[in-house]
């Protein structure tokens, strides 16, 4: 069995820019396999593992959607001093890019350094931040020879390996939502420990960063009795609002608002309370900016759920959370799924 | 690579120990004399049979870094620069903190809560901070006290074509040459000094100039200007407030010339080395710059030319054997 730091720290360093996501797909399979029946990617890469209930027939469906993809940037140009300038897939501060090392995903991995257009020391403007247009990356090859290797539209990820801090907190680059996938999988586990009527459905769903494009093709086909997103939320730093923000550690958030079926959210506080578990609320009156906005209005609508992580320093490469509330709130989505039947749903769904 | 290991060392400006016992521990078998001097500098004496006129070489040990200064009731770092660091380069980076090397993070606040206008500034140090997952000021003053330093993370390696990257480059560069020099064979006499708080305002290095008292000084350093890296170490004229011998200078390019060694010129070089305050020591030295080029200097991702590093090293002993040497 393979402990979920391991996983999260595979899943973390891997590359999967929204887009672009074969390869994060596979790997995603190759570690479900072990917990579930059956496996597939569709077309759009979108990876779903099946776990069946215990009926095997007619059995109602439960889908997990955390999504596989992750912001990154693209080649946009190769200019003749070999330095290459790109564009931004999914929302960057490029505050966050300065001298950051870069993995070229092109003919074949190239590394590299995001570095100013202009030398930083001469540029006296210091209260100013700089743009994407102000930056650009050095290989340390010659336009000829770097043409060999990358191409306009190969894409790029920021290279930082998961780091381990204090109290079971781990930071990476894509956590955003590569910890949504990590529950999932420590879901999956537990559900081996438990009995459940319903087949589960885990989706690693894809394009999430560029408008939750994965979910709405994936919860088309499942066609799902239930729908739960598990996403990250901001998590409380000191420049952020209290009121905006989940507390690291402490559970994850559950969200609150018109996305959200509330007789199944009321479910789930019962099962949460049953069972000591921990979590929080977090209030969301839209449509939420996950995979849950996309679900809920699949087909003639599916009653959703959304699980968020707290997550502090979201979009940079040091995304940190903590694997308590992965492994909390994955107990919490088990207890859940197991309590579900063909009999109690209609009941707890009804209005 | 000795220059991997020199690389990783944490010794930010001020706090040079883990540098200097790295160099004293690989020097000492090849030296006649080595000390530490009242600041910390590295005196070393290398022994051959010609004495005059009297050598130093020079290059300075420390680095860039942070230094702790505010340990907060939810367990966050605040801190102060150390050297010329420009804020801008500080958002989204590992770091490493203290003697018991606590790993931390510089983190940001999300695109998603800024508003359009906060995107167009940039952050102050000040308003930064490095979370290494402590939760309150007990737990993380257990790991961490004031006036810890810390250093960026930044793993060395090569890339792209005879490039090598890692922190502090500037100046283990000039380290590793010096080192190199003094582990080699040659009749030449020389001091050498590793000079440490030339970072924090050159600082550190007019002391030992002082009690040595050379007659010629060569300072190893690392600079770029316009220079190119792989064209060959940089031989300047003059620097933001220091004149390079002239005589020194015309005789090393013309030895550089004869011996087929890539280099090239600078006239003048606005970054400044341990020159200013070494060539007037006392009653003044004829000072001269051998610089390795060096892009992204005060980065944690410095870069060089492996060849540059090469010639550095070849540049430096055809000179000491051309003063008065085998």
């Amino acid at each position: 069995m393979n402990k979920l730091k391991d996983f999260l720290e595979d899943l973390s360093n891997s590359c999967g820019v929204s887009g672009y996501e074969e390869d994060i797909s596979k790997l995603v399979i190759d570690y479900f396999d072990e917990y579930c029946d059956e496996s597939y990617s569709d077309q759009m890469y979108n990876t779903v593992c099946v776990k069946k209930g215990d009926n095997n027939t007619d059995n109602i469906k439960i889908m997990l959607a955390a999504h596989i993809d992750e912001i990154g940037l693209m080649i946009k140009d190769i200019d003749e001093d070999g330095f290459i300038h790109f564009a931004t897939i999914g929302g960057f501060d490029p505050r966050v890019l300065l001298y950051q090392e870069v993995t070229i995903h092109g003919e074949e991995s190239v590394y590299g350094l995001i570095i100013p257009d202009k030398d930083l020391a001469k540029n006296q403007e210091k209260e100013k931040a700089l743009g994407i247009d102000d930056l650009k990356i050095d290989t340390g090859y010659s336009e000829e020879k770097i043409k060999e290797l990358a191409n306009i539209g190969d894409v790029i990820t920021i290279k930082r390996e998961l780091m381990t801090l204090e109290n079971e907190r781990v930071c990476g680059k894509s956590l955003d939502d590569r910890a949504g996938v990590a529950m999932m999988y420590e879901c999956a586990k537990e559900l081996m420990q438990l009995r459940h009527q319903a087949d589960v459905f885990f989706v690693g769903t894809v394009q999430e960063e560029v408008g939750t494009r994965g979910a709405m093709t994936s919860s088309f086909s499942i066609n799902p009795d239930i729908g739960i997103a598990i996403d990250v939320s901001f998590g409380y730093t000191p420049e952020l609002s209290k009121n905006r923000t989940l507390v690291v550690g402490e559970g994850s958030g559950l969200t609150i608002g018109g996305n959200i079926h509330p007789k199944l959210r009321d479910h789930m506080v019962k099962v949460g309370e049953e069972y000591n578990i921990p979590f929080q609320y977090e209030i969301d009156p839209g449509p939420t900016g996950t995979d849950a906005r996309a679900i809920q209005i699949t087909r003639e609508g599916i009653p959703t759920l959304l699980l968020s992580i707290p997550l502090k320093y979201m979009h940079t490469s040091t995304e940190l959370i903590s694997l308590k509330d992965i492994k909390s709130s994955a107990k919490l989505l088990a207890r859940f799924i197991s309590s579900i039947t063909k009999d109690n749903l209609e009941e707890i769904l009804c209005y | 690579m000795l220059l991997k290991q020199l690389s990783e060392l944490n010794s930010v400006s001020g706090n040079e120990k883990s540098v200097r016992d790295f160099i004293i521990s690989e020097i000492k078998d090849y030296v006649e004399d080595v000390r530490i001097d009242k600041i910390g500098n590295i005196i070393a004496y290398k022994k051959g049979k010609v004495t005059e006129p009297k050598i130093m070489v020079s290059a300075h040990m420390d680095e860039v870094g942070l230094l702790i200064n505010q340990i907060d009731s939810e367990g966050l770092l605040g801190f102060t620069l150390v050297g010329d660091i420009d804020s801008r380069i500080l958002i989204s980076k590992p770091v490493i903190v203290g003697d018991k090397s606590i790993l931390g993070v510089i983190g940001a606040k999300p695109i998603h809560l800024q508003k359009s206008e906060e995107r167009k500034k940039s952050i102050d140090y000040d308003a930064l901070y490095i979370d290494i997952g402590c939760t309150n000021k007990e737990e993380a003053q257990k790991l961490v006290k004031l006036g810890d330093y810390v250093c960026f993370q930044s793993e060395f390696r090569e890339f792209g074509d005879n490039l090598l990257k890692g922190k502090a480059l500037d100046n283990r560069a000039g380290c590793e040459v010096l080192i190199d020099t003094i582990k080699s064979d040659t009749d030449r006499s020389f001091y050498a000094v590793f000079s440490v708080m030339k970072e924090i305002g050159i600082f550190g290095g007019e002391p030992a100039t002082y009690s040595i008292n050379p007659d010629i000084n060569i300072i190893l350093d690392s600079s770029l200007e316009q220079n190119k890296l792989g064209h060959g170490p940089i031989l300047s004229f003059m620097e933001k407030g220091a004149f390079f011998s002239s005589e020194m200078t015309k005789r090393i390019i013309q030895m550089s010339k004869d011996k087929n060694i890539p280099h090239q010129l600078c006239g003048f070089d606005s970054d400044r080395s341990d020159a200013c305050k070494m060539q007037t020591s006392g009653t003044g030295t004829k000072t001269l710059k051998v610089s390795i080029p060096c892009k992204y200097r005060r980065s944690a991702v410095t870069v060089i030319n492996k060849e540059d590093l090469k010639n550095a090293k070849t540049l430096l002993k055809e000179l000491l054997n051309d003063i008065g040497g085998k």
